[in-house]
């Protein structure tokens, strides 16, 4: 199974040299890191070549490290049912930067792009209908960005009175309680809240 | 009237509409009956699942599962617990797999009985839902008997399963499956072979295999189009490779055939179901039904009574949780409805970092546009019932 996979990406890698930055095989899975601007070159690669044949397409998602430079990832899954291997494809982002689409390849990556849109922020030139999808209308924010608190801003609520739902700021009466299970004991990075007079 | 007069239509399809499946808004554009543009309002349930996963520890994010597709609860939690596990590099004792296995299979017959039958009901017949839900009641009681819940059963977690079956629920699974394949007869007269339905349905929805590739589908949808492509056979997880069964293939692509395929599904899931209950009663079957690493499972509740170690473990495992090892992987089962899968980064943390979960309703939904077009204002439901769309899973 490696064995193919290294196989796999060594092909990829020679055909498309000047477009990979990384590959990695780690749990079976084979990752390719690739330039932003070129994904779609290397998605219409893998769709065509006959020894790829990346032709199912599976998933589009993004993730957030905020300590990044390029904060986004957007994160590809291909399937070849043809060879039974699967792909993942990372291209890095940030707020500003767009992505090429892969709408006019795959017209599946229409919904999951507007999804990365929706849930990140992550901007897709070249997408014929960039809208929110799966939030409120209306809605403000990008709620799965690691900076969005987990309770959000606003909640809803039915108004007798008004006879129509009406949004309010969130209250809470408790805060939400998210503990520290990071031992102390193992070198933390952070200071524990107090310790900062111990070492002044 | 001259042709002048006639002017498209938009209309407004659902959210509240029983032919809709869930919460579903339709915005059709139509000229005359015929559709000329379908744009599908969804995240009417959406709750924020893959957000709430990133605050909860491993152990706490199961149920979310539970909840996306609750018309077959287990074959969620199966695919995060593969990705958990996968992450962790833990085995699953045979006995466990067996288990789960079986239970995948209930599943997909509680999935597909309720989308065979409400498919009937959305072309007009009223009776196959009600015999389809009298049998999933009994798969539920199976679920209860099993888990303690009838639906959100939280039964497949990482490292095994909870609790063994006793030996009285297997026999009663066994007993069911006979009579069941005389419901499934039944089925068969009533739905497959009636004129109505095959009327309302052949021919309706075409799609052919190199777009169900493009737009994403798997599972029925892609079968239904004729590409014998089975995650069970393909890409095996669990015991799913000892155990013998075939993979029904359409061949027109259309509505009629995906319906047929699910029947016949559940047919195979029966032969299963079979094997799984002479594999758990066999002697190599027999054994723990959760990992033995008690920094993963939960000890018994006799150990913690007499081991410090286990109550030990108990208590780091319920208030912190077991910490997954950095990285990412992609675990993917053949859910009743296509290829379910998640997408785990971990950060060596006990929470998950990211999880993003793959619904195979999700891509079949976006292809109502592309499905609909030409077709008339009354296949719409038609073409919706057949995608076997559950909102739970579509919105997250």
């Amino acid at each position: 199974m490696n064995a193919e996979l290294q196989t796999l990406s060594d092909h990829i890698a020679a055909s498309l040299d000047d477009v990979v930055t990384a590959r990695d095989i780690a749990y079976g899975e084979l990752t390719i890191v690739v330039r932003g601007q070129d994904i779609l070159k290397a998605a219409t690669f893998l769709r065509h070549d006959p020894q790829c044949r990346f032709v199912c397409f599976i998933d589009i998602c993004g993730a957030d490290y905020p300590g990044r430079e390029k904060r986004f990832d957007v994160v590809y899954h291909l399937l070849s049912p043809h060879l039974n291997h699967r792909i993942r494809l990372k291209v890095e982002t940030d707020e500003a930067t767009p992505v090429p689409s892969l709408v006019s390849l795959f017209p599946a990556a229409n919904w999951f792009e507007r999804e990365a849109y929706d849930l990140y922020g992550i901007l897709f030139s070249g997408h014929p209908d960039l809208r929110r999808i799966l939030t409120d209308y209306g809605f403000e924010g990008f709620p799965l960005r690691k900076d969005f608190p987990l309770t959000g801003f606003v909640e809803v609520r039915y108004d007798e009175g008004q006879g129509r739902v009406v949004y309010e700021p969130v209250k809470l009466n408790q805060e939400f309680r998210n503990f520290d299970f990071l031992s102390p004991w193992e070198g933390t990075d952070y200071v524990l809240p107090g310790d900062e007079k111990a070492k002044a | 009237m001259g042709e002048h007069n006639i002017r498209n239509f938009s209309i407004n399809f659902g959210p509240q509409h029983p032919a809709a499946h869930g919460v579903l808004r339709l915005v059709l554009e139509l000229d005359g009956e015929i559709v000329e543009r379908v744009d599908p309002h969804i995240g009417l349930l959406h709750r924020g699942t893959e957000k709430l996963i990133e605050y909860k520890t491993y152990v706490q994010a199961n149920p979310y599962f539970d909840r996306l597709d609750y018309v077959a609860p287990m074959n969620q939690e199966h695919a995060f617990c593969l990705a958990t596990e996968k992450l962790l590099g833990i085995t699953v004792p045979r006995r466990a797999q067996l288990i789960r296995v079986l239970y995948s299979e209930i599943g997909r017959l509680l999935s597909h009985l309720l989308n065979v039958t409400t498919q009937a009901m959305d072309v007009g017949a009223l009776t196959p839902p009600l015999w389809g839900f009298e049998e999933r009641e009994k798969l539920m009681i199976f679920y209860e008997r099993a888990s303690g819940s009838r639906m959100h059963a939280n039964y497949v977690r990482p490292g095994g399963v909870t609790m063994d079956l006793p030996p009285e629920l297997i026999d009663d699974i066994e007993a069911f499956c006979d009579p069941f394949l005389k419901v499934l007869d039944d089925l068969d007269d009533l739905v497959i072979t009636n004129r109505i339905f095959k009327q309302r349905n052949v021919d309706i929805g075409v799609v052919s295999l190199d777009d169900a590739w493009k737009w994403g589908f798997s599972g029925v949808m892609v079968r239904g189009s004729g590409a014998a492509w089975d995650l069970r056979k393909a890409q095996p997880y669990e015991c799913y490779e000892e155990m013998e069964f075939d993979i029904p293939v359409g061949r027109n692509g259309d509505n009629y055939d995906r319906q047929v395929i699910r029947m016949l599904e559940m047919r195979e899931s029966v032969r299963i179901m079979r094997q799984c209950i002479d594999k758990l009663r066999a002697p190599d079957g027999q054994g723990p039904v959760s990992t033995l690493d008690g920094k993963v499972a939960p000890p018994s509740r006799k150990d913690m009574k007499r081991s410090m170690e286990a109550l030990i473990h108990h208590f780091k495992l319920y208030t912190e949780g077991f910490h997954v090892p950095a990285g990412e992987v992609y675990a993917a089962v053949e859910a009743p409805k296509g290829e379910f899968g998640v997408y785990l980064v971990a950060d060596g943390t006990n929470k998950p970092y990211r999880c993003k979960i793959r619904a195979p309703g999700f891509a079949h939904l976006q292809a109502m546009d592309f499905m609909c077009r030409g077709h008339m204002l009354a296949d719409v439901a038609g073409i919706l019932g057949s995608l076997d769309i559950v909102f739970g899973e579509v919105d997250r």
